[in-house]
């Protein structure tokens, strides 16, 4: 495929970012668009660092936190939750689209998953095209 | 005494309200003024013409006051005029700092606008659609002109280098005073600050929970205001009424929750956020207490871009970048 999107990933360190590095231990392989930076909790992702993502041209943005119930801050996924609920609303009001931007709880123990997720992300904004605000970032 | 300060206002793409609200300063007003030296006010209040502006020297104006969006060439070309004609530049007031309410128009298309504008209102009579031009010749020998729609609203400091900042739709009367007096005794902050004492609305609020040694609690059922009338005493966020009273500044004496009406955001953000409605959606869904709280709080408010955006669409990250209408 020509066109290589680019993925902006906020991992939490005890759920998410633990998945990837399982992924890598498992040898899974998936395509290397995701750039993934490690968060303290899903819920330190201020919906302004995506929106800054995105601004800046990142074709997608994928925050990964922990299951429900599992999180290590015991409530900060389903603040998380709840946040990117309204603003994937706000983002797709404004003109934006919305499948940009995945939500995904993934556990430490879940390596396949997380290859299988960005392999699946990948595929659907390559469908997509390019973030149309990349041009003038 | 020292020597007058030289001051200009300049209406760019607003209501006036801001000036009226520099006028709802009455006698303090009259005090000022006797600090200061008006030597542009257009369109509004003096009668002096664009062309002075143009014919004075750099940096002729000690301080220049711009309320109003850029949302024409003419708002473009006299802001850029006045920026090099001054000295100290105020974007005044919500529309002029993040956008305000005309900057909601950039959710529309332009042909959008300019047919509920020009044609389709109940009022408007125009059966050949008729809309207006730029540029036309009339009678076939007079050119006339008038300022071009701009593809989007600005805010000031978007165009030219703004070095103050102030909020409110319109700033609140006592307010002003407070920034004209520290202006004219020339207690200003570093450039490109807010004029703004810092603190959010719910410092002020007379509601606010933690003042009545109450504890904030998740809100479990969302209203809007015309679901009901809310209790005058409590929080009306705690009560399920929407407001963005934790992340906006209130220097406006958090006036329209004195009056039971949810704060909308237009003394701006506080100290710290860079984009107003991601940070309403952060703040807000967060004290929400459920998933299901969240889904009916989307279907409750259908338009959650222009909502949480209401006086800062302009001002957010996105939101420029974006093709209008889209």
């Amino acid at each position: 495929m020509s066109f290589n999107p680019n993925i902006v990933g906020f991992a939490c360190q005890w759920c998410t970012y633990a998945g990837a590095d399982l992924a890598g231990n498992l040898r899974c392989k998936y395509p290397p668009t995701i750039k993934l930076i490690k968060v303290p909790c899903s819920g330190s992702v201020e919906p302004e660092y995506i929106l800054e993502s995105l601004a800046r041209g990142a074709d997608g943005v994928l925050v990964g936190g922990c299951h429900y119930g599992d999180c290590h801050y015991k409530d900060g996924n389903y603040k998380t939750s709840r946040r990117m609920t309204v603003l994937k609303k706000m983002i797709e009001d404004a003109g934006f689209d919305p499948r940009r931007f995945r939500l995904e709880w993934i556990s430490g123990a879940e390596g396949k998953r997380f290859a299988e997720v960005v392999e699946e992300f990948t595929r659907e904004l390559q469908e997509l095209g390019p973030n149309p605000v990349k041009e003038d970032a | 005494m020292a020597e007058k300060i030289k001051f200009g206002f300049l209406l760019a793409g607003g209501c006036a309200g801001c000036e009226m609200a520099l006028v709802d300063m009455s006698e303090k007003l009259l005090d000022a003024l006797g600090h200061l030296d008006v030597v542009f006010w257009a369109p509004t209040v003096a009668d002096v013409k664009y062309k002075d502006l143009e014919a004075m020297e750099d940096g002729y104006i000690d301080l220049a006051f711009v309320d109003g969006m850029i949302r024409n060439t003419e708002n473009e070309h006299t802001v850029k005029v006045l920026r090099q004609k001054s000295k100290t530049l105020v974007a005044f007031g919500a529309c002029a700092s993040l956008g305000g309410i005309a900057a909601l128009g950039d959710c529309h298309s332009q042909e959008e606008l300019f047919s509920q504008a020009y044609k389709d209102t109940f009022s408007t009579d125009n059966p050949d659609g008729i809309y207006p031009q730029p540029e036309c010749t009339w009678e076939g020998k007079y050119d006339l002109t008038l300022p071009a729609f701009t593809n989007r609203v600005s805010t000031i400091d978007q165009l030219v280098e703004v070095d103050y900042f102030v909020g409110g739709c319109p700033p609140h009367h006592d307010f002003i005073a407070q920034l004209v007096q520290a202006i004219v005794s020339g207690n200003l902050p570093a450039k490109g600050s807010w004029l703004t004492s810092g603190k959010a609305v719910c410092d002020i609020c007379k509601r606010n929970p933690a003042d009545h040694d109450q504890k904030r609690l998740p809100i479990g059922e969302v209203f809007r205001t015309v679901d009901g009338r809310p209790d005058e005493d409590k929080c009306l966020l705690q009560q399920g009424y929407i407001c963005f009273g934790p992340v906006t500044q209130g220097d406006c004496g958090a006036s329209c929750l004195n009056v039971n009406i949810p704060c909308r955001g237009c003394g701006g953000p506080i100290p710290g956020v860079r984009d107003y409605g991601a940070r309403c959606v952060s703040t807000i869904t967060s004290s929400l207490k459920d998933d299901e709280t969240a889904e009916e709080f989307v279907k409750k408010f259908n338009d959650m871009a222009k909502f949480c955006y209401r006086y800062s669409y302009s001002a957010g990250i996105l939101n420029q970048k974006l093709t209008p209408g889209k």
